[in-house]
């Protein structure tokens, strides 16, 4: 299925948050995911069901202060 | 002698709280924190690098087990936008707390006080410990407080401005009504001015460009540590009133 993430094109069979997740190589620990404009409990990435055209937000912490923001990496 | 901040039941150990932004790596950022000895650092929520997915976590900089972490909602300029920034920054799973910043120009990045207030209310219902950055407004400092936020944290001047407390009269009113503490967030440029905040009476100073924009952050960050002590222990002394005239402080008894 087709689904965008952080608002590019994304081509997966995985159907589940906690997968999709592995599947990117991403560390579930320290992010927070957002699927069409609904922020997924962390206890639920298992069991949420992704689908075709979902949004899909992952959101980590970066250096901030008061909007002057840069991503250190 | 201990004299703790504390709010909502989280005790603070420092009343200087920094932001994380402008550092020219996580190793900086890490070391300015260490010298500033602030236990409270901001942090912004943004998108994970997709194409670079193995990209360091600042959370592995700045482990949240030694900091309070409280993410901010800097860029937001709607409601909308600050409690869905809010709402990620919660399950991301750091705290409750969220500093937040409804935005109202992108010029004076002074804050959309209508917005602010509606979005505290909210977030304070869902449970929130909110900490709105707003304008050294004394009316709307109460209306926040009203509104459920755990603290008011009135600008002093406008954001990365450096410019000090520009309204040091507001403070002491919005600090004289404040049920909450009240944290200046925003305008400080050097330690002076840190110290100046705290002698008012202010719980704490939040600033990011003052340290991260000095020529040399880490003594810039250890120059604010004791200004902000010295402010609070000046505030907690007692300054003498100012006079016109001199008072001798030698005594006149047994001159020749």
């Amino acid at each position: 299925m087709r689904v965008m993430v952080n608002g590019e094109e994304y081509v997966t069979e995985k159907h589940t948050i906690t997968q999709l997740l592995d599947e990117m190589g991403i560390v579930p620990g320290r992010v927070a995911v957002e699927v069409s404009l609904k922020v997924i409990k962390r206890a639920d990435y298992d069991n949420f069901s992704l689908r075709d055209g979902d949004v899909i937000e992952i959101v980590k912490f970066v250096g901030g202060g008061q909007l002057s923001v840069s991503d250190s990496e | 002698m201990e004299d703790t901040l504390t709010i909502k039941g989280i005790e603070f150990r420092s009343r200087l709280w920094i932001g994380t932004g402008k550092y020219k790596d996580f190793e900086e950022t890490r070391r300015v924190i260490e010298a500033s000895g602030a236990d409270v650092v901001t942090v912004a929520v943004r998108r994970v690098n997709i194409t670079d997915r193995k990209s360091e976590n600042l959370l592995d900089h700045i482990e949240p087990e030694k900091y309070k972490i409280l993410p901010n909602t800097a860029g937001c300029y709607t409601v909308e936008d600050a409690l869905r920034y809010s709402r990620l920054a919660r399950e991301a799973g750091v705290s409750d707390m969220v500093k937040l910043e409804v935005i109202g120009d992108e010029k004076t990045l002074f804050p959309d006080t209508m917005g602010l207030l509606m979005a505290t209310e909210i977030l304070a219902k869902e449970g929130f410990i909110v900490f709105p950055y707003t304008n050294d407004d004394p009316i709307m400092a109460k209306r926040l407080e009203n509104a459920g936020a755990a603290a008011v944290m009135p600008l002093g001047a406008p954001i990365g401005s450096g410019l000090g407390i520009r309204n040091p009269y507001n403070i002491k009113i919005i600090l004289e009504g404040a049920k909450v503490p009240v944290i200046v967030d925003a305008g400080v440029g050097t330690a002076s001015d840190a110290t100046f905040a705290m002698e008012l009476g202010c719980d704490a100073v939040l600033m990011n460009t003052a340290i991260a924009g000095a020529r040399d952050p880490l003594a810039m960050a250890e120059a604010m540590r004791h200004a902000v002590i010295a402010g609070r222990l000046a505030y907690k002394a007692g300054r003498i009133p100012k006079k016109l005239y001199a008072t001798a402080s030698s005594p006149l008894g047994g001159m020749l």
